[in-house]
Formats: C-alpha cells, sequence, structure tokens
C-alpha cells in the first residue's frame, strides 16, 4: 500500500510536506530544516474536492501544494501532477504526509454488554483512534434486539468494534450482541463489494462463538479484549486494528484516496488521532495537564490529558458550517443571543444560520455577522466540552478500596477526569478560533465557553498545524515538538479566575503582579468583573493571589498562591466573573456586562459595535 | 496562484444528464440498454430482508442455553407462523411441558447454543426503484441497477424537503420577486410542479398539500416556516426522506430572496412540460443538492441557449451568497489580487462587484459568492 516507501534518516530530511485534507478545504504545510532547527515556514490551502463534480481528494490536495509551493518558490509538483521527491535546492521535498477527515471521517458504531463499562471502553478506543462514534449498542440500553438491529441496518457505519465480558467471565451477552450484529447484515457505507469490517475485541472466551455468528456476514477481525479485567482498559490493540482498517477499507473506498495513498510516504491518519497524538506528546513531555478543542464545520473534537490519561470526544453535530444549524437547535436562540451585546430579530437570524449552513464556505464580512457567529461557537464549544466532561472519567464499574484517609472524599468510580483547577494549557484551533481577526476574541470565546478556573495558559494553534504535525511525529518526533513549540501555538497569556460566591461589588481577593522590569500592580479583583494587563508573548510575571474568604485559586479557599504565568499576545486575564458565568436576565444588564467584559479585552472596536447595536435596534 | 474555483449551482437550459437508479441491495434489473423508460417505469427490484427479532427460547423454557437446539420444534430455515410453537421442553420425567412460541410470523434464522436466543426473519420487503425522469437506459449496472440518460433543461436549488416526483411546470407568480401566497395557488395546480417567486411560506405549503400539489419551486424560504412546516428544527441538512406530501426546492436561500432571473425565466419558457423535481439535500460528505430537470423532445433544440461556462472574471455575473449583500445579483468590476480587511477585521481577498440597481461597486469576499453562469 502507498508509494514504495524507502527508509530515509531522519537526519537527512530537510523538506517535510503535509496536508489535511478537511471536510472543507485541505491544508498543506511545508517544515523545513532552517540552519539546525525545524521551522515551517509556508502554507497554502484549497477546497476539498471529494464531492462532486471532483469526486478526487487529491486534486484539491495538489491545488494546495501548489500554492505552497508558489508561496515558498519551490516546486513541489511536476508536469504529471507528481509529488516532486526527494528535495533539491529549489524544488521537492523529502517525504509527504497526510491527515484526512473528509468524506465524514471514519464513521464507526460500537456495541458492549454494559453501558458503563465495556460499551464505554469501547467508545473510548473508537473515539481515540479519530472516529465519529454513531450509536452505541448494548445490552442495557432498554432498547429491544429488533430495534438494534434496525438501528444497526439504518446507519451503515464503516466499521463495527464489538466487545463486552472481561476475559473469563460470561460468553452469553457478548455473542448475543454478535447475534445482532449478524441479523442486521449491516453494510458499509462506501462501496457495496466488500463485507462490513467487524472488529471482536471482547473476551477471549467468546471468539470462536462470536466467530461464528459473524464470520460468514461480515469481515471479522479479532484483537486482545480492550477490557480483559474489570480494573483495567487494554485500547491499544482495538485502536491500532481501527487504523490499519481506516486505511485499508474506508480511505480505500472515498473518491481519489487511493491515489492519495499511493503519494504518501507514510499512512494516512484520520485528522483527530493526529491531534490526539501531538497532544499526547506534548503533555508528557513538558508534564502538565492540557485540553485542545477543535472545532469545525461540522464536528467539534474535545482532547484532555488530565494525570497522563488521554481521552478524545467527537460531537458529530456540533460545528461552524455544515452543523451551525445544529448549535442553533440544540443551545436555543436565548443561550446564543445572551452572548450578543444587543437585541437580535430571530427570523433574520434564523435565516442567517440557516444560509450559513447550505453554503459553508462563507465567512463573515460585517461586524455585526463576526459578533453573532462568535456567540454561536462560545455555545458549540460549551456543549462539546459538556460532553467531555461526561465521558472522560475514572473507569467505572470499578470497586474502590478506602482508606480511613478516603472517608471526607466525594471521589467515586466514574467521576470526570477534568478537574478544571489543575488544568494548565487550553489550545483553541478551527477556523472560528484560529482565523478570529483579534487574538482576544479567541480568548473570550475560550473563556466564555470552558470558563476556566484558577491559572490557566490560553493558546491557539495559529494556522491548524496540529494535524500535520501529530502525523509527522510519526516520521520525525524532533521536527513534529521542534516545530510544535516555535511555530505552531500562538500562546494568548493567562487566565486567573477564583472560584466562590460572591456578591456584586464585594472583594474575590487581591493581587500582587510583579512585572519583568519590576513595575508591580496591586489591587482587589471585584466580585463579576474583568482585568486584563499586557503581558507580551515570551515574558513570564510573579502573581501572587490572596483569595477572599470563601474563594479558591487552587491553593484551596483562602489560601494565597503564588505563580509564575506566561504572558501572550492578550496578556494577564483577571477573571472575577463566577462560575459557571450568568448573565443578568434583563437585557440592558447583559448588555452593559458583555460590554464591559468585550472592552476589558478589547475584543471588538467599541465604537462599531454601538453602531451595530444601533442598527439592530432600528 | 493555485486553481481557484467558486462554486455555483447549475442553472442551464440543455445539458446531457445521467441518473443513475442503484438498488439499496443487489437484486433484479428489470430493463435493458436502449429502452425508453418514463418517469414512474420501474428499473430494479429488490426484496430487503425482513425484520427480525430474537426470542429467549432458553428464558420461556427454563432450560440451558446449549439444550436448545434439540427443543428446537422449527428447525433452522423453516417457516413459523405467530403464536406457533417454536420450541418445547419436558421436565420432571416428561410430566409438565413447557413451551416457546413465535412472536411473529416467519422464517427460522438461528438458534444459538450459547444464547439460547433464536432469530426470526420477517417476510421480504419488496424495494423498487423508478426511472425519475423521462430518457433512455444506457447503462446496466449488474444487479444493481441502471444509468438513465436524458437531455433536457437543469436547475440546481440550493435547499430543499421531500423526494422524486414529477407533474406539468406551471408558474404561480408573475415575476421572480412575487411571494408564493395560498392565494396563488389554485385547485387546477394539483398534480403540478408550481413556480413561485421569491418567498413561499409555510402557509402556502400546507394549502399547496391540500390541493394535492406535487412540487413547489421559489426562491427564498423563512426557517422559521420551515420549523413549522416540518415540526422541528432541522439541525443538519440532510433531507429528502420527508413523506409531507411535496416537494419543495429553494433556489436562492433562507429568508425573502427573488429568483435569478435566468432560472425564473428557463422554467417560465417550459411551462406546461412535465418537470421531474428532487428535493433531497445533503450538504455534507457528498453534497447532493435539490433538482429540477425537464426532459425534452427531439426538436426542442431551439429553446437550448448557448452557454458559455468561464471563471470568475471581470464582467462575470454573481450572486452574493451572505449578509450584508445577501442575495443580490451584480456584475464583477474589479479582481484585487491583495487581501483587504473587511468591516469584520477579518482579512480575506475580495471582489468589487457592481450590484444591480446600486449606484456604485461594493467590496465583498470572494468567499461570499456565486458564479451565475450565463
Amino acid at each position: 500500500m502507498g508509494r514504495a516507501r524507502v527508509a530515509i534518516n531522519p537526519a537527512d530530511i530537510k523538506v517535510i510536506l503535509a496536508t489535511d485534507c478537511g471536510s472543507t478545504t485541505t491544508k498543506a504545510i511545508l517544515i523545513q530544516k532552517i540552519g539546525d532547527e525545524y521551522r515551517q515556514t509556508h502554507r497554502g490551502e484549497a477546497p476539498t474536492t471529494v464531492e462532486a463534480p471532483f469526486e478526487d481528494v487529491t486534486m484539491g490536495v495538489l491545488n494546495a501544494v501548489t500554492e505552497v509551493g508558489e508561496l515558498a518558490g519551490r516546486r513541489l509538483v511536476d508536469d504529471e501532477g507528481n509529488i516532486i521527491r526527494p528535495a533539491t535546492e529549489t524544488e521537492g521535498c523529502d517525504i509527504y504526509i497526510s491527515t484526512s477527515s473528509a468524506g465524514g471521517g471514519l464513521q464507526m458504531m460500537v456495541a458492549g454488554v454494559v453501558r458503563k463499562m465495556t460499551a464505554e471502553s469501547a467508545e473510548r478506543a473508537a473515539l481515540g483512534a479519530g472516529s465519529i462514534v454513531m450509536d452505541v449498542i448494548c445490552s442495557n440500553d432498554h432498547r429491544l434486539p429488533h430495534q438494534q438491529i434496525e438501528r444497526i441496518r439504518q446507519l451503515r457505519p464503516d466499521m463495527i468494534l464489538l466487545s463486552g465480558g472481561i476475559d473469563g467471565g460470561t460468553q452469553s451477552h457478548v455473542v448475543e450482541l454478535a447475534q445482532i450484529i449478524a441479523a442486521a447484515n449491516p453494510r458499509p457505507r462506501l462501496g457495496s463489494d466488500y463485507n462490513l469490517p467487524v472488529i471482536y475485541a471482547g473476551n477471549k472466551d467468546a471468539r470462536e462463538h462470536v466467530a461464528e455468528e459473524l464470520e460468514k456476514k461480515t469481515h471479522l477481525f479479532v484483537v486482545d479484549n480492550l477490557r480483559p479485567v474489570l480494573e483495567q482498559e487494554n485500547l491499544a490493540p482495538a485502536r491500532e486494528k481501527i487504523h490499519e482498517l481506516f486505511m485499508e477499507h474506508v480511505m480505500a473506498q472515498a473518491p481519489g484516496y487511493a491515489k492519495l495513498m499511493a503519494m504518501t510516504d507514510a499512512p494516512i491518519m484520520p485528522t483527530p488521532a493526529a491531534v490526539g497524538n501531538i497532544l499526547k506528546t506534548i503533555a508528557e513531555q513538558n508534564d502538565i495537564n492540557a485540553v485542545c478543542v477543535d472545532i469545525g464545520g461540522a464536528t467539534t473534537d474535545v482532547f484532555s490529558v488530565f494525570d497522563k490519561q488521554f481521552n478524545r470526544t467527537v460531537s458529530a453535530n456540533l460545528g461552524m458550517s455544515y452543523s451551525i444549524s445544529n448549535v442553533f437547535a440544540e443551545a436555543g436562540l436565548a443561550n446564543i443571543a445572551r452572548w450578543v451585546p444587543y437585541d437580535l430579530n430571530e427570523q433574520d437570524l434564523r435565516d442567517n444560520v440557516k444560509n450559513k449552513m447550505i453554503r459553508p464556505t462563507t465567512i463573515p464580512q460585517s461586524m455585526g455577522s463576526l459578533v453573532f457567529e462568535q456567540a454561536i461557537a462560545k455555545e458549540a464549544l460549551r456543549l462539546a466540552f459538556i460532553q467531555h466532561k461526561s465521558f472522560a472519567t475514572s473507569l467505572k464499574g470499578v470497586q474502590q478500596q478506602r482508606t480511613i484517609g478516603d472517608v471526607f472524599s466525594q471521589e467515586t468510580a466514574g467521576e470526570t477526569l477534568v478537574d478544571m483547577m489543575k488544568l494548565d494549557l487550553l489550545v483553541g484551533s478551527g477556523g472560528v478560533l484560529s482565523h478570529a481577526p483579534r487574538m482576544s476574541q479567541t480568548a473570550m470565546m475560550l473563556i466564555d465557553s470552558f470558563q476556566p478556573t484558577g491559572f490557566t495558559r490560553l493558546a491557539k494553534d495559529s494556522i491548524f498545524m496540529m494535524p500535520h504535525l501529530g502525523v509527522a511525529a510519526q516520521v520525525h518526533p524532533e521536527a513534529a515538538t521542534e516545530v510544535f513549540t516555535k511555530d505552531c501555538l500562538v500562546f494568548l497569556g493567562t487566565c486567573l479566575c477564583p472560584v466562590g460566591s460572591g456578591k456584586a461589588g464585594k472583594e474575590t481577593g487581591t493581587y500582587s503582579i510583579k512585572f519583568p522590569d519590576g513595575k508591580v500592580e496591586e489591587g482587589a479583583l471585584i466580585y463579576n468583573t474583568t482585568k486584563v494587563f499586557p503581558l507580551p508573548d515570551g515574558q513570564t510575571a510573579q502573581v501572587t493571589f490572596k483569595p477572599a474568604r470563601g474563594f479558591d485559586v487552587g491553593g484551596g479557599k483562602g489560601q494565597e498562591v503564588t505563580r509564575e504565568v506566561h504572558g501572550g499576545e492578550v496578556g494577564l486575564i483577571l477573571d472575577g466573573r463566577p462560575r459557571p458565568i450568568v448573565l443578568p436576565e434583563k437585557p440592558a444588564d447583559r448588555v452593559a456586562e458583555l460590554q464591559a467584559w468585550m472592552s476589558a479585552l478589547d475584543a471588538y472596536p467599541m465604537d462599531r459595535l454601538h453602531q451595530v447595536a444601533e442598527s439592530a435596534a432600528g | 496562484m493555485a486553481h481557484a474555483y467558486t462554486p455555483g449551482l447549475k442553472v442551464t437550459t440543455g445539458m446531457t444528464l445521467r441518473k443513475r437508479r442503484i438498488l439499496p441491495l443487489k437484486g433484479e434489473v428489470v430493463v435493458r440498454v436502449g429502452q425508453d423508460v418514463a418517469p414512474d417505469d420501474v428499473v430494479a427490484r429488490t426484496s430487503l430482508p425482513g425484520d427480525a427479532t430474537l426470542v429467549n427460547v432458553a428464558g420461556l423454557l427454563g432450560v440451558s442455553a446449549d439444550e436448545v437446539p434439540d427443543a428446537m420444534v422449527k428447525k433452522v430455515g423453516e417457516h413459523v407462523e405467530k403464536d406457533e410453537i417454536l420450541a418445547e421442553a419436558k421436565s420432571f420425567f416428561g410430566l409438565f411441558k413447557s413451551n416457546a412460541k413465535s412472536t411473529m410470523t416467519g422464517t427460522v434464522e438461528d438458534v444459538n447454543k450459547v444464547t439460547g436466543q433464536v432469530l426470526l426473519r420477517g417476510a421480504p420487503v419488496p424495494v423498487e426503484v423508478k426511472a425519475y425522469v423521462r430518457g433512455k437506459v444506457v447503462e446496466i449496472v449488474p444487479e444493481e441497477g441502471c444509468v438513465v440518460e436524458t437531455y433536457g433543461t437543469f436547475v440546481q436549488g440550493i435547499f430543499g424537503i421531500g423526494g422524486e416526483t414529477h407533474g406539468p411546470l406551471v408558474m404561480a407568480c408573475e415575476s421572480p420577486d412575487q411571494h408564493l401566497t395560498p392565494e396563488r395557488i389554485k385547485d387546477e395546480h394539483a398534480g403540478a410542479i408550481i413556480v413561485g417567486g421569491n418567498l413561499v411560506t409555510a402557509e402556502a405549503l400546507k394549502k399547496a398539500i391540500k390541493i394535492g400539489v406535487k412540487g413547489v419551486v421559489a426562491g427564498g424560504f423563512h426557517d422559521k416556516d420551515l420549523k413549522d412546516f416540518l415540526g422541528y428544527d432541522l439541525g443538519v441538512a440532510i433531507t429528502g426522506h420527508e413523506t409531507l406530501g411535496v416537494t419543495l426546492v429553494v433556489t436562492e436561500g433562507f429568508g425573502q430572496v427573488d429568483m435569478a432571473k435566468k432560472t425564473y425565466d428557463i422554467l417560465a419558457a417550459h411551462e406546461g412540460r412535465e418537470a421531474c423535481v428532487n428535493g433531497a439535500t445533503q450538504i455534507r460528505a457528498g453534497v447532493i443538492r435539490p433538482e429540477v430537470v425537464i426532459p425534452m423532445d427531439p426538436g426542442d433544440e431551439a429553446l437550448v441557449a448557448h452557454e458559455v461556462s468561464h471563471g470568475l472574471d471581470l464582467g462575470a455575473m454573481i450572486r452574493v451568497i451572505r449578509v450584508p449583500y445577501f442575495g443580490r445579483i451584480g456584475k464583477v468590476t474589479s479582481l484585487p489580487a491583495e487581501p483587504v480587511v473587511l468591516d469584520s477585521e477579518s482579512k480575506a481577498r475580495i471582489l468589487e462587484v457592481h450590484l444591480d440597481g446600486d449606484p456604485a461597486p461594493v467590496q465583498v469576499p470572494r468567499a461570499n459568492v456565486e458564479l451565475i453562469e450565463s
């Protein structure tokens, strides 16, 4: 499969070309060795061409590559449409790699015996492999077998992951699930000439019986149990098999992918799997807890690493173009409108949202259009993060051994791993965050939707390079991590938010900020107010925060904390608003509060915003 | 600069169209290459496997799962009626008998000795695929369907609801800037595909259904009306499966938008002819747009205008597809190469366009326009 891959010594790699084929845009970047370091030097993009009338993903790829080549002054595509390799002084690249989420990405269905146990582990394996999970079938999902059969038939996934039972445990439930899958006789989404791939990663003792049910009707693959004992997950074999089948079965069916696979020097990775790959690497290297969100046109992916545990969720119908109407439907007009600092006409808004859905590649031209789009983004991000928090949990169904020290602890199995007080780094990527005209808008969207607490460093993926770097990490980890640190992230600054219940006008605590030039800022952070101090990227400041009684900034209630904080394009943001953020119901108060926050951040030109408000009212 | 394109909707007076008519599962193709077909002609048929259900025979009989195969009265492949005895077990030296009855009429498909469950399958469900358009069969896809070719006028819409249908084309508005109100829908429109102007309301659609109109084509439609009409807020644009009794094709977008004059004029020129419409829309992987197809007869060539397809050049006609100029049509006057800062402070490549009826050109991001082929 793929181009005849010649082992290249990483030291000989001077030019790396990487593309990411998204559902709307194909993005190409060029990484070059300049002196002793790898840097991302150029980027290009072109519309993705998976769909009619083109139906060949490589056209979009070559368009994006041609653009990056023109910008770099380096010819990358020859007259026959081949990517030139190896690199010389003026043309070609040493390796070409790609990720893909076009054509709907990887769509899976998972099955497991108990929803909160094996089925959830299977879902985690599928999501971690970069898939969209269309449905989870399990023995206790309150659907009758014929309803489950009908559902499998309707959905037509790319593949199914079946799990259930610990090794040596009961077999009957997982065999019954196999029987249900066989009864549905599922057909793959793309192509009709092959049997649907089914991966069995359940009780090893049931393999023979599962094979009896599924071997004739599906293409069955057996891997190690993903939950061999209750206390342990073993997701890697299932994930690896998913990646393998994604290449062999799913990608091979999508228009032009056979050609693309032949062009690349490493297997094509599903985009989310590549993003997860780079985030895990960075969290491990720096020993930090990190959350990354990628808000796309159709879906929003959230990745987190807390205490070295990686989780990914994908909100399949929360996105800014194809799925924008669904964000509207799920969040409701009131929740979106609360982030807009003026009144809105419902009919116009509804029509505008639908018009964006049917013409997904348009961009906001007017200020009003931008403000509204960013309000929708806040809700899409908020909803996606709620979903993530409820999924990224400790293993459920595990008996907890408690000691006397745990008497006062409320922690139980299945608690979310996402602890915002422990979050060190929050990274936003995807068009609406990466391409926001002002950096402070990105910071505002991240803070309003994720509502970080304590000290949290904020960054954005400058040009959504994480997928490229995730796949590059497979072939050249050194170059990938170097580019990630130097070129990929744009640091926005640090957000400090004390948590506690307070009253308007009262203090949440006092701060003392020692800047690198020796200047010291001191004061009180008043409840429900915000302050922003400039602190450029590359600089740090020492912040001491003494929370008021009942408030916590990470050290415990009322406990003073001193931290070195990093600057960025926005600076140091002191956020005294409550968690969760509650906006006043009275329109005038809500508008005043929002305007104060936007003004503190310098998120929009306030004069222009007033004009927009006036014309909306008029 | 890499090749750039601005996707536009196809609106053309004459082109050869090929429609793939494929079954969801393999089956029988009932037409041959060269055969003339009408929209309602069946071209392929198959049977979908019937509904399936599991019966917990082990549980009903009170036996272990591995005893179920021996307890079966009906064997795999045998037909069974609803409430007929599927399996029997004797207990306590044969003094007591227990049985498991079938929950449906169908066939015994599988007996599992690990789960003790029996899979029953109902009668197959026949599925037929029709030609949809009048034309000629030009290709057979063995066991799957065929390709029907027709020559005719083709109008692609931007959004629609409802599936394939056909009927005579009737202009229900006098110009592209009129509302298609309930009053404009008359009893004689029963069975027709009616064409409106800049907006069709939910009330008008409801009246169309009541009268028996088969399809409605209009410039715009309010999202609020879509919600009222469907009964739910459409989250993702995947449509075509609705069975509301009428097919809707929106040509321009949501809101009140004049139907493009070219579209309106083309449809008006074909009034009275048979139009085939499909509201199916999918704005995600594998874009599907709604459409109006008006097959032509030999000798209709006079209706076909000479059309030249060109790129986004100076003088090209475009439609703006986002606020603040949404729905407006104009002529490109300038294509500056350098990106420009917009009112939203975004930096983007733009074009200057002289919008119809405006005194001076305005700037619009290139991403926010659609080419209108002339």
